[in-house]
């Protein structure tokens, strides 16, 4: 079974974790990005920082993970200068 | 007599049959070169060399013919959509089924026995109605039906009366159908090689010589062609591809499992599917039981199964027809989609002049697999995009005219 780290409640089965999408820079929500804010959405072969929630706990946090092999790098809590996680990736 | 058979196969000029050729050297140039050779792009080759006179034509697959997302659908053929550019482009896919084995001589084994998308809550029955009415308005077969009706349709199903996911009836869609997805790759194949189509295997495109707003030449693995017009159907890896000649598109990967089971004698004769536990089962030619679902529920670049995804699809196959627990499955896998952001796909011109895209088709692409070749290849050889397709242009998100399909796509496919 995937296990995950919550930075809070530490290594719990991937399905107590729901995926809340990429993490983007509040600097992208201006007018002239507003295209790209809204439907490209980063896709790198490589690693994303994205959104996850530990659904028991509600702790939102942030995962940097690898998308080509799925290796959860690592998990850490919200830093001050992300903007809120979209609650419909 | 006893050497007879030797004899035959080794007699002088013997030439051993085979549908597909195998793969020649790589020319220097093409009139269209289509990146991709699953369904769609063998199918643009098949229109474009029969209906347009385009023959000169390579179809270049990074691995092997038709194993992508061709090899791992699960072969659902509808059309009932609910935005009418969508209910109207995927009914001339439909149509296109109805005679695609006479039309290639190759058994394409169509089967067209009605699909039946369960409710088991108030708000999918509403979107049902929305989905019948806008089929009906476009002149298409779907309808909603009461429990009952579903009983009688699939006497099999499990209602759950009173239970948490009780059946309170459907979105039955009398012209939807299977075929099978493999010999629709190959009946386009061994017909567009017929008049003149290289079939490249195993040839990846690695980049592209762009000059001004048009495609020179495209570098591959074996060489470097040039190409008059070039068409990008490359499943999975299309936002990739897109990357490669400077086209930004609106694409993530998820990966879409499926998995079937050993060969039952044959009782489901629709297609069944349920919204609410985002699983579908169809019954193959073969009895076996394929089952499907939604994508997993975070973005991968894998073809890697997941226990999770995989139990999740055990479980809502269960819950439909909890007479299969003790059967066993034979086969799983996962493939990689290109989903766009309304489900719907990207069609038509990019913003280089001589490339054409058909994109985008995340788990919604094998019954588009005909009417998205046939109406390339009108694009291609017109260099105009046809009115069907013009609503599916990837300009439709400057423009904020969406095609929401999530509805209509995400859980029923």
């Amino acid at each position: 079974m995937k296990i995950m780290t919550c930075p809070v409640n530490g290594p719990r089965n991937i399905s107590e974790f729901q995926w809340l999408g990429p993490v983007h820079d509040a600097s992208e929500a201006t007018d002239e990005n507003l295209i790209t804010r809204l439907f490209h959405a980063p896709n790198p072969m490589g690693v994303l920082r994205e959104w996850w929630r530990h659904t028991p706990s509600s702790t939102v946090f942030i995962a940097e993970r690898n998308l080509i092999t799925d290796e959860i790098l690592r998990t850490y809590l919200q830093r001050p200068d992300a903007d809120k996680p979209q609650m419909n990736p | 007599m006893p050497m007879e058979l030797l004899k035959y196969g080794l007699r002088r000029g013997h030439r051993p049959y085979g549908d597909i050729p195998a793969t020649p050297d790589l020319r220097k140039r093409y009139d269209v070169v289509i990146i991709g050779g699953g369904g769609h792009g063998l199918a643009a080759a098949y229109y474009l060399s029969h209906y347009h006179g385009i023959s000169d034509i390579a179809v270049l697959e990074k691995g092997y013919l038709a194993g992508g997302n061709t090899a791992r659908n699960t072969t659902t053929i509808r059309s009932n959509y609910l935005t009418l550019p969508s209910i109207e482009f995927y009914r001339e896919g439909l149509s296109l089924f109805e005679n695609m084995s006479q039309e290639l001589g190759f058994n394409v084994m169509f089967s067209q026995r009605g699909q039946l998308t369960l409710a088991h809550s108030d708000a999918a029955m509403r979107s049902f109605r929305l989905r019948a009415e806008m089929g009906k308005h476009a002149g298409i077969r779907a309808e909603v039906v009461d429990a009952r009706t579903v009983q009688t349709l699939c006497p099999h199903v499990n209602m759950d009366f009173g239970g948490q996911h009780e059946v309170l009836g459907g979105l039955w869609h009398a012209d939807g159908g299977t075929a099978r997805h493999d010999a629709v790759a190959w009946g386009y194949a061994k017909r567009a090689a017929e008049k003149g189509v290289e079939i490249h295997q195993r040839t990846e495109v690695t980049g592209f010589g762009i000059t001004g707003s048009r495609v020179t030449e495209l570098h591959t693995n074996r060489g470097t062609i040039v190409a008059g017009q070039v068409l990008q159907a490359a499943g999975g890896m299309n936002g990739r591809i897109g990357e490669m000649a400077g086209i930004r598109l609106p694409i993530r990967n998820f990966p879409l499992q499926a998995m079937v089971t050993q060969p039952l004698k044959p009782f489901m004769d629709i297609l069944l599917s349920s919204s609410n536990l985002h699983t579908y089962l169809v019954q193959s030619s073969r009895g076996e039981i394929v089952i499907g679902g939604g994508t997993d529920p975070y973005q991968l670049i894998s073809t890697r199964s997941s226990l999770p995804q995989k139990e999740a699809l055990a479980t809502g196959a269960l819950q439909l027809m909890p007479f299969l627990h003790n059967v066993k499955i034979l086969r799983q896998w996962a493939g990689i989609t290109d989903i766009t952001p309304d489900f719907s796909p990207i069609m038509g011109a990019s913003p280089l002049q001589n490339y054409w895209l058909d994109a985008g088709w995340g788990t919604w692409g094998f019954k588009a697999t005909a009417v998205a070749g046939k109406r390339m290849a009108e694009t291609i050889a017109t260099g105009r995009v046809p009115d069907l397709l013009t609503p599916f242009a990837l300009a439709r998100f400057e423009r904020f005219e969406l095609l929401n399909e999530m509805g209509a796509t995400a859980a029923g496919h």
